[in-house]
């Protein structure tokens, strides 16, 4: 037989992790799997439903529109955040006084909770008091975020980039950072202008740290819940209620358990696709270019 | 061409970079700066692209005042330790973009590209893009670049230091050939004398910003000016001795030589010193200086041998052909020909000999 010393006591050292693991996700993920396939009226009694309640979502339009609503966002807020973060970042200092203060003042929104966010957002654009609000209103141009669709979509746009472009600002800063100077004294000596060098040395420099910044965002986006809750919890009727407040309003309002809990799989399923669909690309274009 | 700089001096914050420097570079030829790191050599070139404008002095190039002139209207070419590179565009793109950059016409373009690409046998990779290409196939593309540009004034700012060994030699044997026949004056920094002395040329030698000594490469090795030269040109270092000379010779305090070829030197305190490669074990020699000294450490190296010497106080190298492997502790005889002495008053001023 195998002379072999096994020492049992090794699991020991495993079990918190594994503990970890089975109490903050492989559990609760097992009981949302377990409501999607069930239909339950309380008192823990549940009757097996299959998958009727992922083809009811699928086929659903409500979950169609908040779906499309969700990828319209997300697509919206990359398109502004990235070019504007990038641009930021090439007009940061790069040494003396100011980087320390455009690097706090960069990382100030990074620090504020979303709610909070929300709340100071709300405030600052009501029509009737907030600063925004009255300013937006003042010069002529009818502003409601409360009754119009086209305002409140702008809010929660605005909102975001306002929070999170600071992120994109800075990973692009680290990267042009890491950039050496010869690049930009060869660049220079060459005769290259200013969108050649950003074309030819600095944007194919930032690849790596951009697929990481369009990485965050788009999941971090694609999650978005308490900014357009906190402004109109999803309204006017239901323009900015994206895929988490749908869910949350299907789970928590309806009560509707088995719908709610395939659709968070669903949801789950849709954001680990995208976000392994934009990785791929990136790499794959990235191995092409740089 | 000529590169001439007059005066020129830079100072960053009120920290001097270049104190005020005036050289006139051998036009066509391969000029060497040779420096330790922050020597200046970097920013001395940078004042000859036109990269930084001088705090004073003028830049003339071919008898024309280019001080104030922008770097992209002179004809200057420049490849840096770092491999810079155009990181999207493949090595045909590269080497073209100097060219394309020029308005030069697409049929050209590609003659003049394959014509470089064969000579720095790039042929093949002409489709890669630099990540995928080695450090020396990097580098090499960066040399590329700057032959295509037919600058008449190129810098290489130690564009081998990032090399391996290997690659290292095989790229030093064929540079200045590379650049030969474009007619550039080309300007070479480097922090190793032995790379000054392998690619021959001009030497001017660096420190702290300033230019020490500027010449022949093997003439500033063998005849420095002064101390600082001597040092900076040389590798083992230079071996040094605090000495006076009284009438009976050369007093070092752990032994005493006789004056030789500098017996008209007026009695006094002086540094003297040697390189490691003139002390040898056997003289013919009467005029021989002889040294004893006790084995610290012995390096070797392949075929040589670096015997670390402690005399008194002080400690010094011998680099020998052959292997010879002392132990620490041994006494051991060399002798030094006093014709390679080199003699330095208290400021560091060469004392050449009258005779030698």
């Amino acid at each position: 037989m195998i002379d072999r010393v096994s020492n049992q006591k090794a699991w020991l050292m495993v079990l918190p992790v594994i503990l970890l693991v089975a109490f903050n996700a492989i559990i609760p993920l097992m009981t949302v799997v377990n409501y999607s396939v069930q239909e339950t009226f309380g008192n823990n009694v549940f009757f097996w439903e299959g998958m009727k309640w992922f083809e009811e979502v699928l086929r659903s339009e409500r979950f169609h529109a908040s779906l499309g609503r969700q990828i319209l966002f997300s697509f919206t807020i990359l398109i502004i955040e990235v070019p504007l973060g990038i641009l930021v970042a090439l007009n940061m200092p790069r040494r003396g006084i100011g980087v320390s203060i455009c690097l706090v003042l960069m990382a100030l929104p990074l620090l504020i909770p979303w709610n909070v966010v929300g709340a100071m957002w709300n405030i600052f654009a009501l029509p009737d008091i907030g600063l925004l609000g009255r300013a937006i209103n003042g010069m002529g141009i009818e502003y409601n975020f409360t009754q119009n669709p086209v305002s409140a979509w702008l809010t929660v746009v605005a909102m975001d980039v306002w929070h999170w472009t600071s992120l994109v600002a800075l990973l692009s800063y680290a990267g042009l950072c890491a950039i050496p100077d010869p690049y930009y004294q060869a660049a220079k000596i060459d005769g290259a202008g200013r969108w050649q060098i950003f074309r030819h040395i600095e944007l194919p420099k930032l690849k790596r740290v951009l697929t990481i910044a369009i990485l965050l965002r788009f999941m971090d986006s694609f999650m978005i819940y308490t900014e357009p809750f906190v402004l109109t919890g999803g309204g006017p009727g239901n323009t900015t209620t994206f895929l988490s407040i749908d869910l949350v309003k299907i789970a928590l309002g309806q009560f509707d358990l088995g719908p709610a809990a395939a659709m968070s799989l669903i949801y789950f399923l849709i954001v680990l696709l995208l976000c392994w669909v934009f990785y791929t690309l990136m790499m794959r274009s990235e191995s092409n270019t740089s | 061409m000529s590169l001439e700089l007059r005066d020129v001096s830079r100072t960053v914050d009120s920290s001097a970079h270049i104190h005020p420097t005036s050289i006139t570079l051998i036009p066509g030829g391969f000029n060497i700066l040779l420096g330790p790191t922050l020597a200046g050599k970097t920013s001395l070139m940078r004042l000859m692209a036109g990269l930084d404008k001088p705090t004073s002095g003028q830049i003339f190039f071919a008898g024309e005042d280019v001080t104030g002139i922008a770097v992209q209207k002179r004809k200057v070419a420049m490849v840096y330790q770092q491999f810079v590179n155009y990181p999207s565009m493949t090595v045909f793109q590269n080497i073209a973009s100097p060219l394309r950059l020029n308005g030069e016409s697409k049929v050209a373009v590609k003659k003049r590209v394959d014509q470089i690409a064969e000579i720095l046998k790039l042929g093949p990779l002409l489709d890669r893009l630099p990540s995928e290409l080695s450090g020396g196939q990097q580098q090499r593309t960066a040399l590329a670049r700057a032959l295509a540009k037919d600058a008449s004034l190129v810098l290489l700012d130690e564009p081998l230091a990032n090399l391996d060994y290997k690659l290292r030699e095989e790229l030093r044997e064929e540079l200045p050939r590379l650049f030969e026949d474009s007619g550039a004056t080309v300007v070479y920094a480097t922090t190793e004398p032995g790379e000054a002395l392998l690619l021959s040329g001009h030497t001017a030698a660096l420190n702290e910003g300033r230019i020490t000594q500027f010449g022949p490469t093997h003439t500033v090795f063998r005849d420095p000016n002064d101390l600082l030269t001597a040092t900076i040109f040389s590798d083992p270092p230079l071996n040094l001795a605090n000495a006076r000379k009284e009438a009976g010779g050369f007093q070092l305090g752990f032994t005493s030589w006789p004056v030789g070829y500098y017996s008209d030197l007026p009695d006094g305190d002086y540094q003297v010193g040697f390189r490691p490669h003139h002390l040898q074990l056997q003289s013919n020699d009467n005029a021989a200086l002889p040294i004893t000294g006790e084995v610290l450490i012995t390096e070797i190296s392949g075929s040589e041998s670096f015997v670390h010497l402690g005399l008194g106080k002080h400690r010094w190298v011998a680099q020998m052909h052959g292997i010879y492997q002392w132990d620490p502790g041994q006494k051991i005889d060399m002798f030094l020909n006093s014709a390679h002495l080199l003699v330095f008053d208290s400021t560091g001023n060469r004392i050449r000999s009258t005779h030698g």
